[in-house]
This record gives C-alpha cells, structure tokens and sequence, in this order.
C-alpha cells in the first residue's frame, strides 16, 4: 500500500459524505455523512504521517514522527463529541417539529 | 524560535485556566442554589471574567509588549495581538452576560448551565486567538462552535430556537470538516503542524516542484470553508439569518460580534504565518481569490438586509455587510509590502473595537424592545421617539454608526478601513465598498424612519430602568467619541503579527 491508496481512499469517502449531506433527506443520514467526512480527514492525517514526515534518529533509536496519528485521535474525539451534539439538536427538532426531516424544519426564511 | 515547555507554560497560560476553574465553579454554584430565579451564577460569572481580565494584564506585564511567547511546545503564541483579541471577547462575554441578566427570554432555571457554556465558549476564542499549530486551530474552532450550537438552541420550548441550532450544526459540522480536509492536505505538503513551519517550507516545496500551487490552492479554498463559515463570508453565510433569528437575542449579540472577531483572529494569524510568504501568494492569487469573496459578502449582505422586516434578521445581514467590510483589510495579508500588511492589520483591529461597540449596542436595544414592546419586527418600533426618546436616540445613533454616517464611530473605522485598502492599490474594492455603505444606509434608515416619523398604535411611555440606561451609555459614548480619540488609533496601529 502506497500513500496514493491511502488518499484515493479518503478522497472517495469525502465525496461520499458531501454527497451524503446534500442528498439525504434525514437528520441522521446527514450526521453520518459528516462522520464519514471527519474520518476522511482522520485518514489523510495518519497516512500522510505514516509516509511523508521522514523517520528520525533520537539517542540511537529509529523512530516515527507521529504528529499526524495524534492528530486524528484528537479528530476521532471530537467528532465524538459533535456526534453528541447533534443527536441532542436533533431531539429537541423532534420534540418541536414531530419530524426530522430538514425541509420539513423551516419555520424561519427570508 | 525558542519556545516554553508545559510547567514553565503554564503561569502563562493562566488566563485560561482561571476560565475554566470559574466555569465548573458556576455549575457547582447553580445545583447549590435552592431558590431558582436567584441570579448569582451570572454575578460568579461576571466575578470570574474579571480575575480574568487581571490575570492577563498581569501575565503580560511580566514581558514586554512586543515580546512573543510560545506556549506548551510551540502550541500557543502569546504576543499583543493575542491579548489584544483576548480582553475584546472578554468585554463581548461581560456584556452577554449583562444582557442575558436583563432578558426576559431565557428559562431561570438553566441560568447556571447557560452561564458556564459562555465562559466555556470565551475559553475556546481565547484559544482561537492564540493557537498556532494545525491541530490547536482545530481543537480551538470545535469547542467554540460545539458549545455555540448548544447556546444558540437554549431556549427550550421554541421552535425557532430549536431550528436554528439545527441549522447551525448542520453547516457548522460540513464546514469544519472540510476545513479539516484542507488543513490535513498542508499537513502532508509539509509535514508539520506548525504554522511557522508551514510558512517557511511551502514556498520551498512548491519551488522544488514537490507541490503544485493548484494544490495549494485546493487546501487553502477547503480551509476557508471552515474559516468563512465562522466569519460568515459568502458562500458559507447562509446559516447566519436563521440563527441569528432564532438564538436567544444576547446570543445572536455575542455571535455576530465575539465569534466574528475570534474567528478574524485566526484567519488573520493563520494566513499570516502559514501563507504570508510573497511565492506563495503570488503562485495561486490568493489576493483576487479574497478581494472578490469580500466584495460578495458585503454586496450579498447588504442587498438581502433591504427587504427585512425582522430587526433581529436585519442585523444578521447587516453583520454580513460588516464581515465583508472587514474582509477588505484581510484582503491586505496578500500585499507584499510588510507596512500595508500592518496597516490592513490595524485597520481590521480599529474596525473590531468600533464594531464591538456600535453592534452590541444596538442588539442591547433589541433585547430592551423585546422585553417592554414584546416585538423583534420594524413595526414595533414605530413611534419610539415619543415612546422612550432616549432609547430611540441611542439606536439612531448606532444605526447612523453602523451606516459610517460622519462623525461617529463608524465613519472613522471605514475610514481607516478604506484608507487601507487604497494604499494597497485596491481600488475596484474600496469603490464598492464605498457604493455598499450607501445603500446601507437605506435599511439602517428604515427603522430610524419608524422610530421618528411614523405613528406608533401603542403610544403608552416605555419605563427603563437606571441600570439599562448606565448600560445603554456604556455603548452610546464610545459609539460618539471613540474616532475622535487618538489612542485607539496608536493601539491598532502599535499590534503587529510576526
């Protein structure tokens, strides 16, 4: 595996959630586009750390840069975290509007 | 350039902390307080953004002004610019808390919640005006938009509110992805997080031939993506009206002027420091990609405010307008010449200070009008002059403010402002910007139309309390007075980025 593969991979998975949020017609479906584009992102950063950053030689010992890696563990919390969020919003839409269809949540225009 | 490690960082860092300490303080407080209507978890609030305040003069009285500190590994720059940024959102979350106080719109009984989500919010701008490194951006960016989500659907019960933290997320959430995307593609160009490394290898890798500038300008288009929905830029600002109109009004107050300024903050260090270099911007334009993204935040902003009849809405554009006018100096970053990029700098900083104050003000003057006449609409403001003459005078002024009619606040923050812009050589922009203030004045004019010369169908006198009038001046005498001092001007002018 190249670091090509790696980036065809995530580059699909981010058309993917685009495509997910523009399309879908549900709240959750939306959510899970945007979690698939959070790992996208996830992805990129761990490949690009596993085959770009050059290894380093520290008091005699090879070893891998992994500023990349911490990076996308800090993603996958915080896409924990707007995971959280959103179900919440999306309750409180479905207590308020009965449904979670977005087209159906337009009270406010213009 | 040398940089602190964790303990040594921390006496630094304090600022913060003491943010975060007050606002696990408040939560305590509220499930300790028996009677539910008490208002104390806002006075700690308050209490705590005061030895806030403290802690950062202090903290920068230990260095020189000029002398840049960087924090836990390079992770956090503290210099002036940075605590500059800091006490100006600090003041915007003072007068949000002094706004909820008076709004009668919010449950009493999530007060406690509410006030330590503020501190918390304040806490991630801090950071946002500090971060540089790609993954703090990040980190900083998520924790102010997940807890101005939560804020701006507070009010349980109301459908609007709901919705608009609904829309909110749901562009906020794509947004900050694909913000995300782009900054993981400058993480793979050069290999590091950070953003001095970033603007020293990225005119070297794309020199060698390792980048192409269509990539660069690829990452930099997904990273204002997340940048321009935090600033409400076209084409990221469709969530603005909506939630705007349906927050909470001191909400809708602390985001048009606090997220705004947080969020000019960062895109000001990040393009600063990351893409400032002349190679780089000259390889993929990025001065006509911004001249022509301000020119349509402000047209699109306010060409859409003409029609409202909804004051809260009408403000929505309006701080879209006000978005573009400032975009016209971060248009500026792209000059190769250091004193124009400085004078852009400054111009954008006088232009926050003026806008915090004429801004705030006439959002505090929503909130009066929704608590007394019960009516966010234009209508209600008939007759306001005879109603309650000195809130009236006080919104004209700040309309007239907002409008940059001589000689108040405004008018001198577009002066610099434009000024600025025709040094940089930019005069396509400054001549529409010139025709946006112009037809500005047309909306701004409406309501001051209503409130002077149109019969109201309610004509009993509104009663103010003395405090919202002590309040009330608090915005009123710098919205008249600040241009003509010329101490802001020298501290606009004496913040520099390195």
């Amino acid at each position: 595996m190249s670091l090509q593969h790696y980036l065809v991979i995530s580059s699909i998975l981010f058309t993917l959630g685009i495509f997910a949020v523009l399309t879908r017609r549900n709240a959750i479906s939306i959510l899970m586009g945007i979690e698939l584009i959070l790992n996208s992102c996830n992805l990129n950063f761990a490949a690009f750390s596993r085959f770009v950053i050059p290894l380093e030689e520290v008091e005699g010992k090879i070893i891998q840069n992994i500023d990349g890696q911490i990076i996308a563990i800090f993603g996958i919390v915080l896409a924990a975290a707007e995971a959280a969020v959103f179900l919440a919003i999306i309750l409180a839409i479905y207590r308020e509007f009965g449904s979670i269809r977005p087209d159906e949540v337009d009270t406010l225009k213009g | 350039m040398g940089y602190l490690e964790n303990i040594p960082s921390l006496a630094y860092f304090s600022p913060e902390i003491l943010l975060v300490v007050f606002a696990a303080a408040v939560i305590i407080l509220d499930l300790l307080i028996k009677n539910r209507e008490s208002q104390k978890t806002a006075y700690l609030a308050l209490v705590g953004l005061g030895c806030t305040l403290v802690a950062i003069i202090i903290t920068n009285s230990f260095s020189d002004a000029n002398e840049t500190k960087n924090l836990f590994f390079g992770m956090i720059r503290l210099d002036g610019f940075a605590v500059f940024f800091k006490i100006l959102l600090l003041l915007a979350t003072a007068a949000t808390i002094l706004f909820s106080l008076r709004s009668e719109e919010l449950d009493a009984k999530l007060k406690g919640e509410y006030y330590a989500l503020l501190l918390a919010v304040t806490f991630g701008m801090f950071l946002m005006a500090s971060s540089t490194n790609l993954l703090m951006i990040f980190i900083s960016l998520e924790t102010v938009s997940l807890t101005s989500y939560i804020l701006a659907g507070f009010l349980t019960h109301s459908p609007r509110s709901s919705e608009a933290a609904f829309k909110y997320i749901t562009y906020g959430a794509v947004a900050s992805g694909t913000m995300l995307f782009g900054l993981s593609l400058i993480f793979g160009m050069v290999g590091s997080g950070d953003l001095a490394t970033i603007g020293q290898q990225l005119p070297i890798v794309l020199a060698n031939g390792n980048v192409t500038a269509l990539g660069v300008l690829i990452a930099i288009t997904f990273i204002l993506a997340g940048i321009g929905y935090k600033i409400a830029s076209v084409p990221f600002h469709m969530w603005s009206p909506d939630v705007y109109e349906g927050a909470p009004i001191p909400i809708t107050a602390f985001l048009s002027v606090a997220s705004k300024a947080a969020g000019f903050a960062l895109f000001l260090r990040f393009f600063h420091s990351g893409f400032g270099k002349p190679e780089v911007v000259q390889s993929i334009d990025l001065g006509l990609l911004l001249a022509i993204v301000s020119a349509l935040t402000m047209t699109i902003g306010n060409l859409a405010a003409l029609p409202q009849q909804n004051v809260k809405r009408l403000l929505a554009y309006s701080s879209i307008a006000h978005g573009g006018y400032l975009l016209m100096g971060a248009v500026l970053l792209t000059n190769g010449d250091a004193a124009i990029v400085n004078k852009g700098i400054g111009a954008i900083i006088f232009y926050l200070i003026v806008y915090f104050f004429m801004n705030l003000g006439a959002f505090y003057v929503v909130v009066l009008m929704a608590n007394e006449a019960g009516t966010e609409m234009i209508e209600g403001y008939r007759g306001l002059s005879s109603r309650a003459p000195l809130v009236a005078g006080a919104m004209a002024i700040f309309l007239f403010s907002l409008t940059g009619i001589p000689f108040l606040a405004g008018f001198f923050g577009k002066w610099v402002l434009f000024t600025a812009v025709l040094e940089g050589k930019l005069y396509w922009l400054a001549f529409v910007g010139l025709i946006n203030s112009v037809i500005s004045l047309y909306y701004y004019a409406r309501i001051a139309k209503a409130m002077y010369f149109e019969a109201a169908e309610d004509t009993d006198r509104l009663s103010f309390s003395k405090g919202t009038f002590a309040l009330l001046s608090v915005f009123v005498v710098p919205t008249i007075f600040i241009g003509l001092l010329n101490i802001f001007y020298s501290l606009s002018e004496n913040i520099k980025l390195q």
